[in-house]
């Protein structure tokens, strides 16, 4: 428990656990699919809080983590371009390409800028209408709303210079891919809090249907997981699968129908590449045909090296994705593989499982 | 990535036709898209994520995520993007 005394409530931290230890009867294997959520987990601990019998796995739920290599070499081809500004969130900086990150582009002498919303890409297009403003669009169906207003919002002002690189991806298709492999052994799921606010409970429903396991939506402090854990692990025990909503406080049963909307209007489903799990269908989205002139992959021709997808040998990143390996399993971690030097998409972001490993539980 | 962080609005207004509302994050406002929480009025809570609200929240629940976003160093985010946000203000006034 050393990292207990962080808690604010340590009463309940305390007393959920013991509830935990007192269902728990036999070992289950329960993934957080939410990155956000895996670095409350290990920032805090929890796993120290559970009983040994319940192996915490930590699933694919960081968009930055799983950006395919060849759509990072397209952001950077496309961001050398002199009459280019290419925009990104923060996150997107460091992630490497096949030879270099964006950080290194912009250091070379490329307009490449880090925004807060996809909004102040579209205010850059209007301000420099001579230049053209690519927005490298990443995130999860949290994000997928801001994105399609950026791009709707470009299309009411008659911006000619505004295009998107999307990277966008869903979470349910790739929940589905984990579960359907023959080896997997995760039994339930904590649900993503923020993108169920947007997409709704439905599809989560479905999952848990198909697969025949509780899914439990959580929020992000540190008691909501382990909350949800107590409510997943009792679910479990009386086998009993099905959707419990623990982050009502946020997340209501249909989810966002506005945001929904403007989603479908803007956004088509695609099939997708993801780093270290391969392509998995319908699993992205990609500008509609009613706004495919805002599509960065038409109007920029495609000259980045055909970087074939491949996982440094070594690394086990696709394992750790998939909830079979941990990254204390894999012999490069915290060895050639940091933050600062990351080998494999689990350790490129700060929300990736081999990163927070490597911050929280290494030292 | 997918994290959305509580703010009390403060304002309304319109930019270029979109509907906006200045938000208060633990004492640094942002200007932020309201288009997907049409309902949100002044003195309402809101869920912010990449600039666009998402959902209304209580304010109860508002300050229970700032403590926790304060211990972790998480409000970082929307501090470091203050100086965009004044240059922005320019603009939009
Ligand atoms: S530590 Fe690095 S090399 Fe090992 S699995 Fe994680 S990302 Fe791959």
């Amino acid at each position: 428990m050393k990292y207990v005394d962080e808690y604010r409530d340590l009463e309940l931290a305390k007393k959920i656990s013991k509830e935990i230890e007192v269902a728990c009867t036999q070992p289950w294997t329960i993934m957080e699919v939410c990155g956000g959520q895996t670095h409350t987990i290990l920032r805090y601990g929890i796993p120290d809080l559970l009983p040994d019998a319940i192996n915490l796995v930590h699933g694919p739920g960081c968009p930055v983590c799983v950006t395919p290599v060849q759509l990072i070499d397209r952001a950077i081809s496309i961001a050398n371009r002199p009459e280019v500004i290419l925009c990104t969130f923060g996150d997107m900086f460091r992630v490497p390409g096949t030879s270099e990150d964006l950080l290194t582009t912009k250091a070379k002498g490329a307009d490449v800028r880090i925004v807060y919303s996809p909004l102040d890409a579209v205010k850059l297009a209007k301000k420099h209408q001579d230049r053209k403003v690519v927005f490298f669009a990443v995130g999860f169906e949290t994000t997928a709303p801001a994105n399609a207003m950026a791009i709707k919002h470009a299309h009411n002002m008659g911006l000619e210079n505004f295009f998107v690189l999307s990277a966008q991806v869903l979470v349910p298709p790739v929940c589905s891919m984990v579960l359907s492999e023959p080896e997997c052994k995760v039994q339930g799921l904590i649900g993503p809090g923020h993108v169920c606010t947007v997409a709704g409970l439905e599809q989560y429903e479905k999952l848990s249907r198909d697969f025949s396991i509780p899914i439990v939506v959580a929020g992000f402090e540190p008691i909501d997981l382990l909350q949800a854990l107590s409510t997943c692990v009792k679910l479990l025990e009386s086998r009993s699968p099905g959707v419990v909503n623990e982050y009502s406080r946020a997340v209501e049963n249909v989810g966002n129908h506005v945001a929904q909307d403007v989603v479908n209007e803007v956004f088509s489903p695609c099939d997708r590449e993801w780093r270290a799990l391969g392509v998995i269908p319908l699993s992205g989205l990609g500008l509609s045909e009613q706004f495919s002139s805002f599509d960065a992959e038409r109007v920029f021709p495609d000259v980045s090296p055909h970087s074939k997808q491949q996982q440094p040998r070594q690394c086990i990143s696709d394992q750790i994705l998939l909830g079979n390996k941990k990254p204390t399993d894999c012999q490069e971690f915290g060895k050639s593989c940091t933050p600062e030097t990351p080998i494999g998409a689990t350790m490129v972001s700060v929300e990736g499982t081999c990163s927070n490993y490597f911050r929280f539980k290494n030292h | 990535m997918c994290l959305a962080i509580p703010g009390l609005v403060k304002e309304l207004f319109e930019s270029d036709g979109l509907k906006m509302a200045r938000v208060d994050f633990c004492g640094i406002t942002r200007s932020t898209c309201i288009e997907y929480t049409p309902q949100a009025n002044i003195g309402d809570y809101v869920l912010v994520h990449v600039g666009f609200a998402i959902n209304l929240i209580n304010e109860e629940e508002a300050q229970k995520t700032y403590e926790l976003l304060k211990q972790l160093g998480e409000l970082k985010e929307v501090e470091n993007s203050e100086e965009e946000e004044e240059e922005e203000e320019e603009e939009v006034n």
